[in-house]
């Protein structure tokens, strides 16, 4: 009998599928049971932000970033405040870094305890996205008694932060931080050495660390793949260089270490927060600058110059002065950074995002061939994408 | 501390000029950050040097970007943002084409650069050669135009919309109730930090 070739099936994934995070559509070429080629269709969430922005002032195109990666909104904005505090050369208060930092922090957390059970989902684990959306929830409470939203918070100017927090906050954040590493420790005992959980998940879409460079990583699955690398040490802004914290580094670069970096980073997010707590100073929170931050409510009763700054800054908004930069923070997904062209006016002349996840799903392919197509699950979930950030 | 970075800076710009020196165009220093103005001719040969360079090696290639000036000739700049971890360096690259110029892939060295050039094809229309699989990436099925070009309209050109009688979904022209407004807020006085710039002089003697 002679051989026959058999023609590969071609496999839609998506684009509503749930564990395609959001609306993603995969083609898959098929070898049986095996991927043989992996094709990310995206744009199926493309809003335009980056047109947008062009056409909106500095501070009207801050909420965008908050519609990115909807899951850490905060940080996408710090990457903006950076950005455009660089371009006009602003300092921010030493309590308006601290307030940075601390609710950059409570987003890293906010986005690794969705990223891992969601992940723990995908892979079969029912019980710690329950367990994890309680936890999201207090976070959550705490977001809305800094900026009064849940989600598009919007409290991350340009110069600082928009108001300063309520008393009470701090103490509620120091308690609630003592109890959360036990929720980190129970999580462990589900996932960490559970049989299925790493059935699933070890030596599953290796990346070796000279890969991971090449394709562009950053964030936890760099560091999963053994390279020593966090923008927060590295090239640290706000008052990051004064936080103790350790970066925890994965060794084989699989889905399982990409896990064991995020419950790591977790326990480290921890310590920053209680030192931003512990150290937060008092005074300003965002800077005094009248040409670019709107004044208080109370000097627009009585003073003429406060309602005209007010008045000017929210219609015609702040002129930036004509130079480019690029930006980048440590997102709790990887880098994420603006490329920023001011050509002198008010509105910005061109804005590109650079979202950590575009490059982790241009990798699929090079992640999932050879493995099996519930595989592809498991590489996606660890991946921790979100399409808001990706198709912008 | 300013003079040490600033020195440091200084012997960054001059170790890169060593190392592509004769193709360096232009550059400056943009707040602590070096920009080099490449030709497009040969920006796949400058990414190869810098990529395999021993003492500055730009392991990762961040981002590829492009700025349309539709006034200028030639129209596009693309951008390379480069990453070296080993050295903690980061090096803009820039190159000026034109529209319908092809530039050459870089995908071959950067892996990276693979979906970051299909979207500036499906953005801008700039046409990158050699790359292995150059299709529309963020866009719709079937889109036709180049979205981040400044001649592009804010609204776009076609709407969707499922028409029951069809039975499927349509494309037609965008109708609006009502015409987008974009006002022009930009005073025409000088404001902010050309006036800022002018007092600095006379705030420092004050303090």
């Amino acid at each position: 009998m002679s051989e026959t070739e058999i023609k590969p099936i071609t496999m839609n994934f998506g684009p509503q599928h749930p564990a395609a995070h959001g609306v993603l559509r995969l083609v898959f070429e098929m070898d049986g049971e095996v991927i043989k080629r992996a094709d990310p269709h995206i744009g199926l969430l493309h809003r335009g932000t980056e047109k947008l922005i062009e056409s909106k002032t500095y501070l009207q195109a801050l909420p965008y970033f908050d519609r990115l990666d909807y899951v850490s909104p905060m940080n996408q904005e710090h990457a903006w405040a950076l950005s455009v505090e660089r371009l006009l050369n602003v300092q921010v208060p030493r309590r308006g870094q601290y307030i940075r930092v601390l609710f950059c922090e409570l987003g890293r957390i906010l986005n690794h305890i969705l990223n891992l059970t969601a992940f723990a989902i995908d892979v079969g684990a029912m019980t710690p996205l329950l367990w994890g959306f309680e936890e999201r929830e207090i976070l959550l409470s705490f977001y809305e008694r800094a900026s009064g939203a849940r989600f598009h918070a919007a409290y991350f100017r340009p110069g600082g932060v928009h108001q300063d927090i309520p008393e009470e906050l701090l103490e509620d954040i120091l308690k609630w931080l003592k109890e959360f590493p036990s929720f980190i420790n129970d999580l462990e005992t589900l996932l960490t050495a559970n049989r299925i959980f790493k059935q699933r998940t070890v030596d599953i879409g290796v990346v070796s660390k000279e890969d991971a460079l090449n394709l562009g990583f950053s964030g936890p699955p760099l560091r999963a793949s053994g390279h020593i690398w966090d923008l927060r040490k590295e090239q640290p802004y706000d008052v990051y260089s004064e936080m103790n914290f350790d970066i925890p580094v994965g060794k084989t670069g699989d889905c399982y270490a990409r896990y064991l970096v995020r419950v790591e980073e977790m326990r480290q997010s921890c310590r920053i927060i209680e030192q931003c707590i512990k150290e937060m100073p008092k005074g300003k929170v965002i800077s005094n600058d009248a040409k670019m931050v709107p004044p208080s409510r109370k000097d627009m009763k009585g003073s003429m110059e406060a309602l005209i700054h007010h008045f000017k800054l929210y219609t015609e908004g702040v002129r930036v002065p004509d130079a480019e930069t690029y930006t980048a923070v440590e997102a709790p997904k990887g880098e994420f950074g603006v490329f920023l062209v001011s050509d002198g006016s008010n509105k910005p002349y061109r804005a590109k995002l650079r979202a950590p996840g575009f490059q982790f799903l241009a990798a699929t392919e090079h992640m999932c061939k050879g493995h099996m197509l519930a595989d592809s699950v498991a590489v996606i979930g660890s991946m921790d994408l979100v399409f808001g950030e990706i198709d912008r | 501390m300013e003079n040490s970075l600033n020195e440091e800076t200084s012997n960054f710009c001059s170790i890169i000029k060593n190392i592509i020196g004769k193709d360096v165009v232009d550059s400056k220093i943009d707040f602590e950050q070096f920009q080099v103005m490449v030709p497009a001719k040969r920006i796949y040969d400058v990414l190869t040097i810098l990529h395999s360079n021993s003492s500055f090696c730009f392991d990762q290639l961040m981002d590829i970007t492009a700025i349309d000036y539709p006034d200028l000739s030639p129209r596009f700049e693309i951008v390379y943002l480069l990453l070296s971890t080993s050295t903690n360096k980061r090096l803009i690259v820039k190159i000026k084409v034109d529209e319908g110029e092809l530039v050459r892939s870089c995908e071959n060295i950067y892996k990276s650069a693979n979906w970051s050039e299909r979207e500036i094809w499906d953005m801008f229309g700039i046409f990158f050669s050699g790359h292995p699989d150059l299709r529309r990436l963020l866009t719709d099925y079937g889109f036709e135009g180049h979205p981040l070009r400044k001649d592009f309209p804010l609204t776009g050109r076609v709407q969707v919309k499922y028409d029951v009688d069809q039975n499927r979904v349509v494309y037609e022209p965008v109708k609006l109730i009502q015409e987008y407004r974009d006002f022009d807020f930009l005073s025409p006085w000088e404001t902010s930090f050309s006036e800022n710039e002018n007092n600095k002089d006379s705030e420092s003697d004050q303090n």
